[in-house]
């Protein structure tokens, strides 16, 4: 791994995603959309309801966003020759996955920030726990999200095929992070299935710092999904083969 | 012009290709001098981009022994000597020339002044600030033409550079490498026209993964009787049928 190289990467991603208006939309604005449209719902219900999803939102969103545009564009950076050519010059896999990772994680912070202002802020979603600890999860959520992308866009030949990807990875962690039915409340088997889905412990973590102001419970989680990122970078650094049929 | 033609840039030997179950490349021999422009012409889906792929050591499948600088290909320390253009250009849609180049440039650990120069030599000046995806075909091929460039690479291997070119700019082009060559660079560069082959120093001439005929245009021509390539190749093909 060479820093410069890495660097290199991360900025000329963040470059790509400057010039692309529509996308950086989706990646900063959308997310504090589609959390106000949920707070206008809950609005006129009885009882505090949006602080119950709200949490949820934040953690889901990055990982969302993260794995619709790393799986897209490191799709194109595959089948557009890039790669390949990156490949044949003195480029590390690690200092390309990093690079992606270390680009998408910036963006996930200012994401991450902008949502958790507007919901805290504006909102006012109850946050007893420290706010930059809620920022640090989105973080970690949004580098899980990458490296999941990264790694499904391996087995993708097309933009459209890497899209489908979705519904098979991500939606089932959305069911069953405990935004729809707590987690302890779900049947036995899928109780177990959540337990091993690292969105769970992200939305865990998030709706641990509405509540409570002890960092211990959050803290584990972070480690989770954190170990979940690496072992997602891992399995993509195995897709990343310098010679390919 | 031509610097010492016994030295060579690459040597390969029994050099056999798998992709898929397919076999692609069927136990070739060759060498690559530098100094000179080495042509290597065939019909589409012969295996030039594969033989290519395998010199700057990103193809899988590959049995025989294939030596670049005296190393083998692939090897770390000849990635910074290769100078490698794919078939399709392979810059960033979305960046402007120069931000590509400067991109490249400093993975190579080189500085803007060299993403400069390397604009300068495929004469895209006008066009550095202008965005790759309003590029035009013949444009953008020699962006990616120009990442090629970067660091003066002691070997280019160039997947159809020339292809969707006019005419005018496939002779600046053609010119262009030899002047690399005559400064003792080994130039590799496939087609798929034949009518490029008489601006080669040394055509290797392939078809469904083996070589027809290894040799100067004028020596091919010679062999088979042909007024020009297109007509030696025919002929070497029914003469083999
Ligand atoms: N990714 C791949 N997997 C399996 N087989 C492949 C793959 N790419 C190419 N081939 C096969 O390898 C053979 C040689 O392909 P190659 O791309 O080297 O041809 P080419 O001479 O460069 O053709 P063209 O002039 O059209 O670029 C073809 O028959 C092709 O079907
Ligand atoms: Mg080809």
């Amino acid at each position: 791994m060479n820093p410069r190289i890495t660097a290199a990467i991360a900025a000329r991603v963040l470059t790509q995603l400057r010039r692309d208006h529509r996308t950086l939309a989706i990646m900063l604005v959308l997310p504090c959309l589609l959390i106000s449209l949920l707070w206008w719902m809950f609005d006129d219900l009885p009882g505090n309801s949006f602080d119950r999803v709200g949490p949820a939102l934040l953690a889901m969103f990055p990982f969302i966003v993260m794995f619709l545009v790393t799986s897209v564009t490191t799709l194109r950076e595959r089948s557009g020759g890039t790669l390949e050519r990156l490949l044949a010059m003195p480029m590390g896999k690690l200092d390309f996955l990093f690079g992606y990772a270390i680009a998408f994680g910036l963006v996930a912070a200012v994401q991450s920030a902008l949502a958790v202002g507007i919901s805290v802020g504006l909102l006012d979603l109850t946050i007893v726990g420290p706010v930059w600890l809620l920022t640090v999860v989105a973080v970690a959520d949004a580098v899980l999200g990458s490296a999941l992308g990264l790694f499904v866009s391996a087995f993708a030949r097309t933009e459209f095929q890497a899209v489908q990807f979705m519904p098979a990875i991500v939606i089932p962690q959305i069911l069953l992070c405990g935004l729809f039915v707590p987690r302890p409340a779900l049947p036995g088997l899928l109780e177990a299935i959540s337990d091993v889905l690292p969105l769970s412990y992200a939305v865990d973590a998030m709706q641990h710092l509405t509540r409570s102001t002890s960092t211990g419970e959050v803290w584990g989680d972070l480690a989770v999904v954190a170990a979940y990122a690496v072992a997602g970078l891992a399995l993509g650094a195995g897709t990343l083969r310098r010679r390919s049929q | 012009m031509m610097k010492n033609a016994a030295e060579n840039a690459v040597e390969v030997a029994g050099l056999t290709v798998v992709r898929g179950r397919r076999e692609v490349l069927h136990g070739l021999d060759f060498t690559i001098p530098v100094g000179q422009v080495t042509g290597l012409l065939g019909p589409s889906g012969c295996g030039k981009s594969t033989l290519m792929r395998v010199l700057v050591g990103v193809q899988a499948g590959v049995t025989g022994t294939v030596t670049v600088f005296g190393e083998a290909a692939g090897a770390k320390s000849l990635r910074h000597r290769i100078g490698y253009v794919t078939q399709d250009p392979s810059v960033y849609d979305d960046l402007s020339i120069t931000e590509n180049l400067a991109f490249f440039a400093r993975v190579l650990g080189l500085d803007r002044a060299e993403a400069t120069r390397c604009i300068e030599a495929v004469d895209l000046v006008d066009h550095a600030d202008d965005v790759v995806a309003q590029l035009s075909g013949g444009q953008r091929s020699r962006a990616s033409l120009a990442v090629a460039l970067l660091g003066n690479p002691s070997l280019l291997v160039l997947d159809e550079p020339t292809v969707g070119l006019d005419p005018v700019l496939r002779e600046d082009l053609w010119n262009k490498f030899h002047e690399l060559a005559a400064a003792g660079v080994a130039v590799l560069v496939s087609s798929h026209v034949m009518d490029e082959a008489e601006r080669c120093d040394r055509l290797l001439l392939m078809r469904d993964g083996v070589f027809l005929a290894d040799g100067t245009p004028t020596e091919i021509k010679q062999q088979a009787g042909a007024p020009d390539i297109e007509h030696a190749f025919l002929s070497i093909v029914r003469g083999a049928a």
